[in-house]
């Protein structure tokens, strides 16, 4: 075995825990959790039932975690892990995994198949087993301040637009402010608008804000990947900037794994607590809008459908807080089937996007996608995940499918009351 | 002069049983207890939503299958459903059960009638049957499976079907199949602790910790 | 005592009508589970046969089964059977003792070699011929001499059936039952402790006009031994109901509910008292508020307790249980903290990586 495959199996070693032993020991191999998967979904194919996925996660800890496997491996009967396991379950890990969440809804045992998966990947990664897309994103990010490479210059443009088309002024490494403001690479790259659009909302509503030139970037491939080290380092860039500049609060933006990546994993990466929270702008949005401090007028009339990002609806908890939000600015709002908790994942987050391998697999998944939307035939469809955004408008396209997609602050600056 | 279906009888109800019963205590525990000496880390991130509530709720709450799951899976969770009950019933209502849980442990409740017993424990073995099945035919299930698995399905199913014969003297002498029937559940509580059986006791444990990782993060499980 | 008068005589002199003769034989018929039509012959085989010499043992018993089979009620039909054999030896009932009693058991076995019918009742010590003799001779050479000349055994009670109490654990004397010493006899084990007099004066009857009845495994005549007490049981129904006596004394045992949680062995042994009953068909042991013991099942003194319900754990449970208790949760933290440990060495051995190491190594080491 390679020193690296070595390091992945200690990898796995590291991750298990008494939920782990507790989801393996509980797992009866009924199947259902093959079903909530999309990729078993669009293709019937028995590999892709989740708890597939964490089979050598499930190894180590039956031969080092319990004393009856231990006797068995002291019998030799133990069942240990080869370079070529690790080669085999990348497929199975990365191409046909968008951690989207919602097998761990359905297991009848209550296992959290996708947190035993995103573990598999930090056994997987540290093996060297990872997408190759997802490590040079990962180079680019440690090496720049982006997956993207250096987007430095990209954000003051894009900040020099928004304070051109608004007239706001936007302020970067303002200390003292309550929030700091931080965006996905999709965002600065592609959806530069949504800028603006907080920055109008913000100054209706009195927030005070910043952006870190340092900093700015929202998105973690280290979580993608599922490599810790990675994850941690490049947390830790945003937590620094923050504590440094003093914020109360940082904004995570709309983006799904960043939201995962900073609010719930980051603490535990750096092993502490933050010196600041962290709000999801939908939440701040709903926020404001409770306060009375986000007003609109005026109502979309095309039919409007929701997707909820699986990162920040089903595994982030924000569920009700956008559903308010778009009736205040959609006149007529439908929802797919299974929206809200259950909604289907766009077919691409968790790194699937980015992995050209699993482009077939990422079709495959969008057709569920594709056949809910043609049932509600929406004219847009809103989101607040700027990389389901992307997924969705390019899936779209490739599909003949002509549909706008929208994200949903852009969306509310939209309809913001220009009164008093 | 000895009656070899009693002596066999005996032997179940005595040693065996003493056997099997430290078999299945100590290793249950010892996998319980395993899981919960290993712990998790500290959560360092702030919780949005009440953890420790969710995750106890989410241990009954999981029991009813989410909408749309009973239509794409018919056998795995009707089946399901109905051999726990129905075996629950036969295990848990047959008073004979009763007087046994009572010499264990103290502790004893009222019973039914054998119409229910019996009814109970045809249904739990048609439903074992047909999740035997569905294990075969299914693809998805049949690759999970392991022979393990199969074996203890059909180990829960025999007691079930020796009892079943032995109070109904279908065939066999009675106390044969009565001893046939003990020594089915002799064995089916030392198979226990090293198999899949253990989720009787684990899903707990793990519907607690979904509930609270989610809960935490303020989402639904 | 060779010459051996017909019963009619016998009848005659005990005042018995030849109507209620006839009766009895019908009943006998009935309870060996003989077509109604075989009665008229059990009558010519009863009225015709000659009476057979007959010698009674009594080895380790309590008397119990002598006491039953003589204490039956008048008109003593019973009797009546006793009247149609010949008792040449039973050393409770008959007035001879010590050595003219033994030369009437040697004379008997003499003068119908091959004839004789043998009756034990009691069950034979092996660890020590002195633990129990006759005359100053052992049981077990009692049995074996007598044995050789005889037609057939009856072995009365479970003590000679199967070992009965005597043999229960630690079975101090190393009684064994009487099938276990004599192979080459045909032996009729009529257990019970003691048996139904009616049933032992049946399989006599039985003997007297047909020979050897068909036996179950257990060598117990199947028309007796058939079913179990559970399956004719007038407190089944309460039993199917699932209503059970909780004590002795409980409303549900007045109610006449199951006796199963008190201990009834009914459902496991195989006699006929629920529907022959005892004391003239009066009642039996669980028409008078008692479950049934198991005394026609071998070993039953040792089948986990008279009070203990059937299903319930017979063994050192509560033992091993405790020390499961102990023993899992020690091990499991042992099991536990190895666990622990093998985690802590992971998180030692951890190799902190970044994007550029993230690749796979290509030189194998
Ligand atoms: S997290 Fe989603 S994509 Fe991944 S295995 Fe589970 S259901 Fe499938
Ligand atoms: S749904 Fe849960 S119990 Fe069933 S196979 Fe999947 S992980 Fe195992
Ligand atoms: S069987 Fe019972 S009644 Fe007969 S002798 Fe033995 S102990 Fe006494
Ligand atoms: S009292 Fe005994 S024999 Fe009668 S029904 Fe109950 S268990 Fe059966
Ligand atoms: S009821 Fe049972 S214990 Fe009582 S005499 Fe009959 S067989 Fe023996």
């Amino acid at each position: 075995m390679s020193a690296t495959a070595e390091r992945g199996v200690n990898a796995l070693r590291e991750q298990i825990d008494a939920p782990v032993a507790s989801f393996f020991s509980s797992c009866v191999s009924c199947g259902l959790c093959a079903d909530a998967c999309i990729f078993f979904q669009e293709t019937q194919d028995p590999q892709y039932t989740p708890i597939r996925k964490v089979e050598l996660l499930r190894r180590v800890w039956e031969n080092e975690y319990t004393l009856f496997g231990r006797v068995k491996s002291m019998l030799g009967l133990g069942n240990t892990i080869t370079e070529e396991d690790f080669t085999e379950m990348e497929r199975l890990v990365y191409d046909s995994c968008t951690m989207c969440g919602r097998c761990t809804m359905v297991c009848p045992v209550g296992n959290d198949i996708t947190m035993m998966i995103r573990k598999m990947r930090e056994g997987m990664s540290a093996a060297g087993h990872a997408p190759v897309e997802l490590i040079g994103a990962a180079k680019r990010h440690t090496k720049g301040n982006s997956p993207m490479g250096d987007l430095s210059k990209a954000i003051q443009s894009q900040v020099k637009h928004a304070i051109a088309d608004t007239g706001i002024d936007i302020e970067f490494d303002k200390a003292g402010v309550d929030y700091l403001v931080i965006l996905s690479a999709q965002e600065i790259a592609e959806y530069p608008e949504v800028i603006g659009a907080m920055a109008q909302i913000f100054a209706k509503a009195g927030v005070t804000w910043t952006i870190s030139s340092e900093a700015f970037e929202a998105t973690n491939v280290g979580v993608q990947i599922g490599n810790r080290d990675v994850a941690k380092y490049l947390v830790t860039r945003v937590v620094e900037a923050a504590e440094k500049l003093g914020v109360k609060k940082v904004i995570s933006p709309e983006c799904g794994h960043a939201y995962q990546a900073l609010r719930w994993e980051g603490p535990n990466l750096i092993g502490r607590e933050y010196g600041f929270e962290v709000v999801h702008i939908i939440e701040l949005l709903d926020q404001l809008r409770a306060e009375g401090k986000l007003k609109t007028s005026g109502k979309d009339t095309d039919k409007i459908t929701f997707h909820d990002p699986c990162q920040i609806n089903r595994r982030g908890g924000i569920n009700k807080e956008p559903r308010r939000l778009l009736n205040m600015v959609a006149e007529n709002f439908v929802e797919t089937d299974d929206a809200g908790t259950m909604n289907w994942c766009c077919s691409a987050g968790g790194g699937v996007g980015a992995n050209e391998r699993a482009g077939d697999l990422k079709n495959a998944a969008f057709q569920l996608k594709k056949r809910q939307f043609e049932k509600v035939a929406p004219d847009k469809i809103v989101t607040m995940c700027a990389f389901c955004h992307h997924t969705l408008e390019n899936a779209l396209e490739d599909n003949d499918m002509d549909i706008e997609v929208a994200g949903l602050t852009e969306m509310m600056a939209e309809y913001l009351d220009d009164e008093d | 002069m000895n009656n070899p279906y009693f002596d066999l009888l005996m032997f179940a109800r005595g040693p065996l049983f003493d056997l099997a019963l430290l078999v299945f205590v100590a290793g249950i525990l010892i996998r319980i207890v395993e899981i919960l000496v290993l712990g998790r880390k500290k959560d360092f991130s702030k919780a949005k939503g009440k953890p420790v509530q969710q995750g106890i709720k989410t241990i009954f709450t999981r029991t009813l299958p989410r909408p749309g799951a009973i239509k794409a899976n018919p056998i795995t969770i009707v089946g399901g459903y109905v051999f726990h009950i129905g075996f629950f019933i036969a295990f848990l209502l047959f008073v004979p059960h009763i007087a046994l849980i009572e010499a264990l442990t103290g502790l004893s409740w009222p019973g039914v009638g054998r119409v229910i017993i019996e009814s109970a424990t045809v249904i739990a073995v048609i439903a074992g049957l047909a999740l035997l099945y569905t294990r075969w035919k299914d693809p998805v299930r049949r690759k999970l499976t392991t022979w393990v698995d199969y074996l203890v399905l059909i180990l829960s199913l025999l007691p079930l079907i020796t009892g079943y014969v032995a109070v109904n003297k279908l065939f066999g002498d009675p106390t044969f199949m009565m001893a046939l029937h003990i020594l089915s559940v002799d064995i089916l509580m030392i198979v226990f602790p090293f198999t899949k059986l253990m989720h009787a006791f684990t899903f707990a444990m793990a519907r607690y910790y979904n509930g609270s990782i989610q809960g935490r993060k303020g989402a639904e499980s | 005592m060779s010459s051996s008068p017909l019963l009619p005589k016998m009848m005659k002199a005990h005042g018995v009508s030849r109507r209620s003769f006839l009766k009895y034989c019908a009943s006998l018929t009935s309870l060996m589970a003989l077509p109604p039509a075989m009665a008229p012959r059990i009558a010519h085989a009863l009225e015709t046969a000659p009476r057979p010499s007959v010698i009674w043992l009594s080895f380790q018993e309590c008397t119990g089964c002598t006491e039953a089979i003589t204490r039956s009620s008048a008109p003593s039909l019973e009797e009546l059977i006793f009247d149609s054999i010949s008792l040449d030896y039973h050393h409770t009932l008959q007035a001879a003792s010590g050595y003219a009693a033994e030369q009437a058991r040697e004379e008997a076995m003499k003068e119908h070699h091959g004839k004789y019918l043998v009756i034990v009742d009691g069950s034979i010590p092996l660890d020590e011929p002195g633990f129990s003799a006759i005359a100053g001779i052992s049981n077990l050479d009692m049995l074996k001499e007598t044995a050789e000349g005889a037609a057939a055994i009856v072995s009365v009670g479970t003590c000679a059936a199967y070992g009965g109490l005597p043999q229960a654990n630690p079975n101090p004397t190393g009684a064994v039952a009487v099938s276990d010493i004599i192979k080459d006899k045909p032996i009729i084990n009529v257990p019970g402790c003691p048996p139904i007099p009616m049933v032992m004066t049946a399989v006599l009857a039985h003997y007297l006009t047909f020979g050897i009845p068909d036996l179950d495994e257990l060598g117990r005549p199947k028309a007796f031994f058939a079913e179990s007490i559970h399956d004719r049981c007038y407190r089944r129904p309460f039993y199917d109901k699932g209503l059970f006596a909780e004590s002795f004394d409980d409303a549900g045992a007045r109610a006449g509910w199951c006796l199963y949680k008190l201990g009834c062995k009914g459902p496991t042994t195989k006699s006929v008292c629920a529907t022959v009953k005892w004391n003239d068909s009066t009642s039996f042991p669980i028409e008078a508020g008692h479950g049934c013991l198991g005394c026609t099942e071998p070993d039953f003194w040792d089948n986990g307790g008279f009070y203990k319900p059937l299903s319930a754990p017979a063994g050192e449970y509560r033992r091993m249980g405790q020390a499961a208790l102990v023993a899992g949760v020690a091990a499991g933290i042992g099991g536990g903290y190895l666990a622990k440990k093998n985690k802590a060495k992971a998180q030692a051995d951890h190799e902190t990586v970044d994007a550029f190491t993230l690749e796979k190594e290509e030189s194998e080491s």
